[in-house]
């Protein structure tokens, strides 16, 4: 077991990738001899060649349609989108096109892409270095979202995106890239998608969460631990297909639900969870299923102190809790 | 403009084309018409949801994949809504076509799934996912991109009309496949309108080619209802593209006889004298011409290749009223390759 960080569990995992499949390659904008702008690709230029490490024009688009056209024929691309605030020219092309081959094509043909994506906040990026995608990319049927928090997580979790047959948006919480760390084995595995994690046990309230704001749930569970009140924090590491056993077994526990993210409030992940609780275990609630989120402003402003506000913090978190133990 | 035919009637013909195979062009483009002016009117009839007609594109499209047939080990086509004449080029019969428009059982591409000639078919090496415009063609790019990855000699050939090329996707389809190189064909089947929006208000250049040179490549435009000069300028891209010399845009200027879709009316945007004059160029009355000035075609012949068109039409016609339409069984299938839920 070695300790490493989010970021160098992503280089982990993609080095493993390429030399243990010689169809996997990797594009994306400065990938190559700046070994990506977070270095994700550190050193792949060397090892791996130009021809598997392919920079791309600034053309999110082509990055995400030339990486479909590669996958279907039988390639297992992986493309990189700088900044999940890039994706949007890359949109029609993920969620257009390449969601719906598999369907509309009557199984005969499938996109093996993995779409990897720094994502989030408190990074002091502004409008345009910040933003949360993922509710974009849940709403269709045909993706695949992951959005781990952990170390062993990213690791585990990007492999088996490799490996997968269908296409696979893979965000990754720029904020956790060097601020968290953790033990990864030092041989081969892989974790399955569509399962989630209890990262902390309880008994009187669930935190359904993922990506920062799980670590800002943990330390909110701690803080309220000193108060008396058990908190259980879910991980959902895999935000489609969601797994929902994990969450109600959970809820049906502690009775209490509080849902975090940083994403926007409305129209999320905060919302299908909540509507899907209330269809699985309204008997066994205590109190009404809340949320805590990041609120419905267009994104995270550049300011630090607008950057505060928009953030759900562990005390933010704390609050919304408490509020709910004493329903 | 390419001349591929000398005038004063002894035929020129483009090398690998023969008066057999010119006569199997004509056969085909008999029976892609008579399809095409059945499931038009199969759609006036009720029976047909959607048609967008291939009539006037008609030797481009046959002309090409012959280029692509005799000049390649090996090829494949991404193809789009208008490439009627493509699909049965390549091996897709007037059954399994119509079984598409009429949307019942035997459809191959897509089950049904799709607008007619839309899905999949790799052993038929047609790939036709989308109704929107142009973003086709990157997934050719990254075809061509694959198969040079492996080691695996193909020609790509991505289909798209004049409208798409007003589409980012196809500016930076060019621009990588230039690049790198890529054994792409940019096939483009100018009929100088995008639905009802004229040439004029779709680009400011004359030609869709004269964009090539940007991009570092070869951009040629050929009358496209001339099937030697297509077959001609086609197979010299494709020979381009074997060499590893990269990318060639081909304009085939065209006329588009029918509205848009079934569901356009074109009479409010075109005169009749302009349709007029457009039909001097049919292209499947050319070749006839041509072929009988060469004395390749007699009328008995001609009869011949109608009347057989006439019943395979009519053959499956009958077959695809005759066939159910799909059953919901399968409804939630192949969403994911393995039923992950949602």
């Amino acid at each position: 077991m070695a300790t490493v960080t989010i970021i160098e569990a992503v280089n982990q995992a993609l080095a493993e990738e390429l030399r243990r499949d010689p169809n996997v390659f990797i594009m994306g904008e400065d990938v190559g001899k700046r070994g990506g702008v977070f270095r994700a690709t550190q050193n792949f230029i060397e090892e791996f060649g130009a021809q598997r490490i392919i920079d791309m024009p600034l053309a999110e688009s082509s990055i995400a349609g030339i990486a479909m056209g590669a996958a279907m024929y039988g390639l297992r691309p992986i493309a990189e989108i700088q900044f999940a605030d890039f994706i949007w020219p890359a949109m029609n092309q993920i969620v257009g096109e390449a969601a719906r081959v598999r369907y509309g094509t009557d199984g005969k043909l499938g996109v093996p892409m993995v779409v990897r994506s720094p994502y989030g906040g408190q990074v002091r990026g502004g409008l345009f270095h910040s933003q949360s995608v993922e509710a974009y990319f849940v709403h269709t049927p045909g993706l695949k979202v992951v959005a781990p928090s952990t170390p062993y997580d990213v690791k585990g979790l990007l492999k088996a995106a490799v490996r997968d047959d269908d296409p696979v948006i893979f965000l990754e919480h720029k904020r956790t890239y060097r601020s968290v760390r953790g033990e990864v084995p030092d041989e081969d595995y892989t974790l399955p998608i569509g399962v989630a994690d209890v990262k902390r046990e309880g008994t009187d309230l669930t935190i359904v969460t993922y990506g920062l704001t799980v670590h800002y749930s943990l330390q909110a569970a701690e803080t309220l631990a000193g108060e008396g009140a058990s908190v259980e924090v879910v991980d959902l590491r895999t935000l489609k297909p969601l797994d929902m056993e994990a969450v109600l077994a959970s809820v049906k526990k502690t009775s209490r639900a509080l849902i975090v993210h940083e994403d926007n409030l409305s129209f999320g992940v905060g919302a299908e969870v909540s509507a899907r609780i209330m269809e699985g275990a309204f008997a066994d609630l205590d109190a009404p299923v809340m949320r805590c989120t990041g609120p419905d402003v267009p994104a995270m402003p550049f300011a630090p102190t607008l950057e505060a506000a928009f953030m759900p913090t562990a005390d933010k978190i704390a609050t919304s809790a408490r509020t709910l133990l004493e329903y | 403009m390419t001349q591929a035919f000398t005038s004063g009637g002894t035929l020129d013909f483009p090398q690998g084309l023969n008066s057999e195979s010119l006569l199997d062009i004509y056969a085909t483009m008999v029976l892609v018409r008579t399809l095409d002016e059945r499931v038009w009117m199969l759609n006036r009839q009720g029976k047909a949801a959607i048609v967008a007609s291939a009539q006037g594109h008609e030797a481009a499209q046959l002309g090409s994949v012959w280029a692509l047939k005799d000049h390649t080990l090996d090829y494949f086509c991404f193809t789009y809504y208008r490439n009627l004449a493509v699909h049965l080029a390549q091996g897709l019969s007037p059954t399994e076509i119509m079984a598409g428009f009429l949307a019942k059982v035997g459809e191959p591409l897509s089950s049904a799934r799709q607008f007619p000639l839309h899905g999949a078919d790799r052993s038929r090496k047609i790939i036709n996912l989308s109704n929107v415009v142009g973003t086709h063609v990157p997934h050719a790019v990254g075809w061509a991109l694959a198969a040079k990855m492996r080691g695996e000699p193909t020609v790509v050939a991505a289909y798209f009309g004049d409208g798409a090329t007003s589409q980012g996707d196809i500016h930076e389809s060019m621009n990588f496949a230039a690049i790198h190189k890529l054994p792409v064909l940019f096939l483009i089947e100018n009929n100088h309108y995008a639905i009802s929006v004229p040439q004029s208000s779709q680009m400011a250049v004359d030609n869709v080619a004269d964009r090539a040179s940007a991009y570092g490549m070869p951009g040629v435009t050929v009358d496209g209802t001339n099937v030697l000069a297509v077959y001609e300028a086609t197979a010299e891209a494709a020979k381009r593209a074997i060499a590893g010399e990269g990318p060639t845009l081909v304009e085939y200027d065209v006329e588009r006889y029918l509205p848009h879709t079934s569901d356009d009316d074109d009479s409010t945007y075109r005169t009749k004298e302009q349709l007029e004059e457009g039909r001097k160029r049919d292209p499947l009355l050319k070749l006839q011409r041509l072929l009988t000035q060469e004395g390749l075609l007699t009328e008995e012949r001609d009869a011949e290749y109608r009347a057989i068109a006439k019943r395979e039409i009519d053959a499956a016609t009958d077959a695809s009223e005759a066939a159910p339409y799909p059953g919901t069984d399968n409804f939630f299938e192949h969403v994911y390759a393995n039923e992950s839920g949602s």
